[in-house]
């Protein structure tokens, strides 16, 4: 059986899985045949990448596009009703200080407080994504997973992010975490139709290995995750720039062989602008440019933000700015 | 009426069979007292040409085999010339004129000199051979290999002892070679090349020809499937190691250079003459998981 | 709207580069008795300084000045105090880093990211572990023990212009810790970091003598490797001049190391780590417009993944930025000199002459300057001369093969022995293809990785001798053969 992309319909036909998916076995093999990752190889590349300039204009685009691609996000037992009203008004005005600051992309919460969040955002067109299935561990039972899914649904969840099984995957059940995704996925549809938006969370750290990582994404890409996503922020390390560099790879070939797009979002970790601008200057490089988009590309992030704004008014001031010049929601 | 004896054809070592010169030539071999001892085959360019075709052939199932495997057949080789002693001892009489008792020193040296080279096969590698520390994720490590077919001027003065010290460190490595053994006393070299026939050396591993070095080397050192020449054996000869270097250059052959005089062969020899004709490769790869 | 990197231009302030330069002997700057050239930037066509061309007499005064410098003080000065200047210069190196780095891509055309990234930190590497030889050379060479510490005199380099400092370090470094002393000559096109490095040995107080710089073109370099009173000649270029070194010194006392031209072939299987191989495809070739001796201009692929690599090589092209080698985001340079781009265009035409395919990604290139963009020729069979010539450019012959054995085939059948690349995930065969590949450097799933503790050089017509580790150590002392 050949593997490789290539093999694939051309682009545009829609790609037949059923062969791959019939049975755990021909899943493995398929996976395994993807081509290896060498680390030291991805980890030079990514590093390479990340010595890129990007001064003025192409900063300020970045600044914005990654304001934009931002998922403001609060994951705490301490979560309350309160944080979680603050977070939203965030995400809608970042930087109440200049209207020209951009929305971010979602926030992302438990799926106890999607009400919450819906209830500020409305229609703003800022989403609200939820973890669910568990979150952060997974480690529950398939009906538990898909109610706590269909629960975050129902309360408008515009986007569920939810997490694999690692400890089937590492096992090698690949078609269990296969049909979990597609099981979870069923649960996203809405009443109307509509779908929830679904994010794939690997949790690449516990995943360790780069082949790994390009396994479980074409894993979940042929479930039909919509986005692929690193880490819950839970576990380190979360993102990396290789390893969402890999996700962008899987993103590109899985385009190339079926036709399909799908997002990526590194989670967890991301902290300073400059980070930011290197993740950017990946999406750009190896995906392509039509990943530069908050509806294929994002970030999982909480005090990503500030540091966003911060630079973005060093930008427009051409002076440094401090803390207190930003909200700490 | 006494018996009349069964004289011996001296002929010349390619790929390991015993052609006559392609040319047909021979020429005289004298004792050091002038007494004429046999003819000897006169090689020809083409035999030079032949014989490294032969070594080139040989090449890759040579410098294939494990060290160990090379260690043996090296000690093999002295074994079959402890069992030919007499005879050795009777070539180096007549060739260079020694005692009976100094002929017997030299075979012993000769002997013990290819032991020595014998046990190198799988060590020098170790010693001369490196990890590297290189300042990244990656093994890396460096080996001695075989340069290739070397083009080997015997000594002129010093016909057995002298040939096994020019010949062994080189195959030992997994080089094969052409010699041209010394032009006045190419017997021992001969009989030297008869035990290689009957020893475990595969056919073209050494090949050996007797005749002119002046004649023979030029079109050695100007052949661009020969990777090095050792010129030691016409050591005193400038004019003639000189054009030959110059010839080299044409492929880039390593070189050995000639000494002023011919070397103390019963001397210590050193790594030298085995790290002239060995290669560094040096293998990379990342260390990841 | 699209991600458009803005220009973001290295400051060429720091460098400040003088009208006219003279030559350094003894510890001075000196005017040559000849006639002076130009250098220019090969990115603007800009005259940068004028250099003096050194006369057989002035490459006499230098040879002089190291010989003198040799008997009375370098090679009676103990080990670990020769070490400590060189240490001292690795210090000043990586003090003066972006100073030179500049310098060097001005002169050259090559990317500030790699003279930056690349070039000066291997030369400051390089330095700072040669430094820590002098004083344990009685351990470096087995079986020659103390008599395998004695320095062979004065050292006749001559070095080209593809990594101009990084050369001159792979040359200095080694022979001075072995308590020899050098002199140098850059190459026409690129002398000004080795007059550079002139002023850093002054700043490090290094005695006069024990490192002499004549600049000059091909008569310079022929005077230097001719002189009767060096011991030692190290040549890095072509395997031209190479061959016509070692005619030169035949029959001579002078010891010889070249490092010369190859074809190296980099083979990829179809198991190998596909998004890896094409990154070291890129580095392999494009790395330094391809100005590099051991670049893996013959790409040998399995053909039954031919199409998917080739697919993904050139979409990975197509993201090279060539332009302007002051900007930081500048992958792909300038050309260094107006003859090597003439000799690339010509091999490429050949090339398309020859009925191979030719490909280069759609890029501006600038106006004034020097420039070549990355391009790749398929359906190259060993026939073709852009699969035999060494190119010394951007440009990438594609090969196929079916079998490993036909790989190892392909790969060694070029007189050249330099380096070769092998991409598999299969361990054995790794080691099987390491084994067989007739090349002084094999990097497996990796490619164009250098380091000073690593020896470098080639087998066959790709010259001989090692530079780097321990091995390079031999080439400078007595013994060392």
């Amino acid at each position: 059986m050949s593997t490789s992309p290539s093999a694939a319909p051309a682009q545009g036909q829609a790609w037949d899985f059923s062969d791959v998916t019939r049975s755990n076995d021909s899943l493995r093999r398929f996976l395994h045949g993807l081509p290896g990752v060498d680390q030291v190889g991805a980890d030079s590349r990514a590093a390479s990448l990340g010595t890129r300039s990007i001064k003025t204009t192409a900063k300020a685009y970045a600044l914005d596009l990654a304001i934009r691609m931002v998922d403001l996000t609060t994951l705490e037992g301490q979560d309350t009703h309160g944080k979680v009203r603050a977070l939203a008004a965030k995400a809608m005005r970042p930087d109440p200080a200049d209207p020209t600051c951009p929305a971010a992309a979602a926030v992302c919460v438990y799926p106890d407080m999607v009400g919450v969040a819906k209830e500020v955002l409305g229609d703003s067109g800022v989403h609200v994504a939820a973890v669910a299935t568990a979150f952060p561990s997974g480690r529950a039972a398939l009906d538990i997973k898909l109610a706590d899914t269909r629960d975050a649904v129902e309360a408008g969840a515009d986007e569920i992010d939810m997490v694999i099984d690692r400890g089937a995957f590492l096992s090698g059940h690949y078609l269990q975490v296969f049909e979990e995704i597609v099981a979870v996925k069923e649960a996203c549809v809405r009443p109307d139709g509509h779908s929830a938006h679904l994010k794939v969370i690997f949790e690449t750290g516990e995943l360790q290995t780069y082949d790994n990582v390009r396994r479980v994404s074409w894993l979940a890409m042929m479930a039909g995750g919509h986005f692929i996503k690193t880490s819950t922020g839970k576990v380190q390390p979360a993102a990396t720039l290789p390893v969402t560099m890999i996700m962008l790879e899987a993103v590109r070939d899985f385009r190339e062989a079926t036709g399909q797009m799908v997002g990526v979002k590194p989670a967890g970790g991301i902290r300073t602008a400059k980070d930011a601008i290197k993740y950017l200057v990946v999406v750009n490089e190896v995906a392509g440019p039509d990943w530069l988009d908050p509806d294929w590309f994002r970030f999982g992030a909480s005090t990503l933000l500030n540091e966003l704004l911060m630079q973005r008014t060093k930008m427009t001031t051409g002076r440094y700015s401090g803390p207190d010049y930003f909200t700490v929601d | 009426m006494s018996r009349i004896d069964v004289r011996k054809t001296y002929k010349l070592f390619i790929g390991g069979a015993f052609p006559r010169s392609e040319s047909g030539y021979s020429y005289q071999v004298h004792d050091t007292k002038g007494a004429f001892v046999a003819n000897a085959a006169l090689a020809s360019r083409k035999d030079a040409r032949d014989a490294v075709v032969a070594a080139r052939k040989a090449f890759g199932g040579w410098s294939g085999k494990t060290a160990y495997n090379r260690a043996q057949i090296l000690y093999r080789i002295a074994e079959l010339m402890e069992d030919r002693r007499p005879q050795l001892v009777q070539a180096l009489r007549q060739s260079e004129g020694l005692t009976a008792a100094r002929a017997e020193r030299a075979l012993d040296d000769a002997i013990d000199r290819l032991v020595w080279y014998a046990g190198w096969a799988d060590k020098l590698t170790q010693v001369i051979g490196n990890a590297n520390p290189v300042a990244g994720p990656y093994f890396n490590l460096s080996t001695p290999e075989p340069t290739g077919v070397v083009a080997v001027l015997a000594p002129q003065e010093s016909s057995l002892l002298g040939l096994v010290s020019a010949i062994a460190p080189v195959i030992v490595t997994g080089n094969t070679v052409v010699v041209i053994s010394s032009f006045e006393r190419p017997l021992p070299a001969v009989t030297f090349a008869e035990i290689l026939a009957t020893s475990d050396v595969p056919g073209g591993v050494v090949n050996i020809l007797t005749g002119s070095a002046a004649t023979i080397a030029p079109w050695l050192a100007s052949h661009m499937d020969v990777n090095a020449i050792d010129l030691v054996g016409i050591a005193g000869d400038t004019e003639l190691a000189t054009s030959l270097e110059v010839a080299a250059a044409d492929n880039l052959k390593r070189v050995r250079r000639a000494p002023a005089a011919e070397p103390d062969w019963s001397a210590d020899p050193g790594l030298d003459a085995m790290t002239a004709f060995v290669e560094t490769k040096t293998v990379w790869h990342p260390m990841g998981v | 709207m699209t991600f458009d990197y803005a220009p973001a231009l290295e400051s060429r302030s720091i460098v400040d580069i003088k009208a006219s330069y003279g030559l350094f002997v003894d510890g001075e700057f000196v005017d040559g008795s000849g006639t002076s050239f130009k250098t220019i930037n090969p990115a603007t066509e800009e005259v940068l300084a004028e250099v003096a061309e050194a006369t057989e007499a002035d490459v006499d005064a230098a040879v002089r000045a190291a010989r003198r410098a040799h008997t009375r003080v370098w090679s009676r000065m103990p080990g670990k105090e020769r070490a400590k200047y060189l240490y001292r210069i690795a210090r000043i190196i990586q003090e003066r880093s972006r100073e030179l780095a500049v310098l060097e891509t001005i002169d050259n055309g090559k990317p500030i990211k790699e003279s930056r990234d690349v070039d000066i930190p291997v030369v400051a590497a390089h330095f700072f572990y040669y430094a820590g030889w002098a004083d344990k050379l009685e351990y470096a060479l087995p079986g020659n023990g103390h008599s395998g510490t004695r320095s062979l005199g004065v050292a006749a380099q001559v070095i080209p212009w593809n990594f101009p400092l990084l050369m001159l370090a792979w040359k200095i470094a080694p022979a001075l810790a072995c308590g020899n002393t050098v002199v140098l000559k850059p190459a026409e096109t690129t002398p000004l970091t080795a007059l550079l490095f002139a002023e850093i040995c002054q700043q490090a107080d290094l005695p006069p003598g024990v490192v002499n710089i004549v600049t000059g073109a091909g008569a310079t370099g022929q005077a230097l490797v001719g002189h009767p009173d060096v011991d030692k000649v190290a040549f890095t270029g072509s395997t031209e001049v190479g061959k016509a070194i070692a005619r030169a010194v035949a029959g001579t006392d002078k010891r010889v190391t070249l490092e010369l031209g190859g074809k190296a072939a980099n083979i990829v299987f179809d198991d190998a780590p596909l998004d890896q191989a094409v990154e070291g495809i890129v580095d392999g070739i494009f790395f330094n417009q391809g100005h590099v001796c051991c670049a893996g201009s013959r790409l040998l692929v399995q053909e039954s993944i031919a199409d998917e690599l080739l697919t993904k090589l050139k979409r990975r092209m197509s993201t090279l930025r060539v332009g302007d080698p002051l900007d930081k985001n500048t992958d792909v340079g300038a050309i260094n000199s107006a003859e090597q781009l003439a000799r690339i265009r010509e091999l490429s035409d050949i090339g398309e002459a020859e009925g191979a395919g030719r490909w280069s990604p759609e890029c501006e290139l600038p106006t004034t300057g020097f420039w070549f963009p990355p391009t790749l020729f398929t359906g190259v069979t060993q026939a073709h001369r852009i699969a035999r010539d060494e190119v010394f450019g951007p440009v990438l012959s594609v090969l196929t093969f079916r079998t490993p054995s036909e790989a190892i085939e392909k790969a060694n059948n070029t007189p050249y022995g330099l380096s070769a690349g092998v991409w598999t995930d299969k361990g054995s065969r790794i080691l099987h293809m390491a084994g067989a590949l007739r090349a002084g450097v094999v990097w497996a799933n990796t490619f164009n990785k250098f380091d000073p503790t690593s020896p470098f050089g080639g087998f066959k017509e790709s010259g001989y001798g090692r530079e780097g580790g321990r091995h390079g150590l031999e080439a400078y002392l007595k013994g060392g053969e």
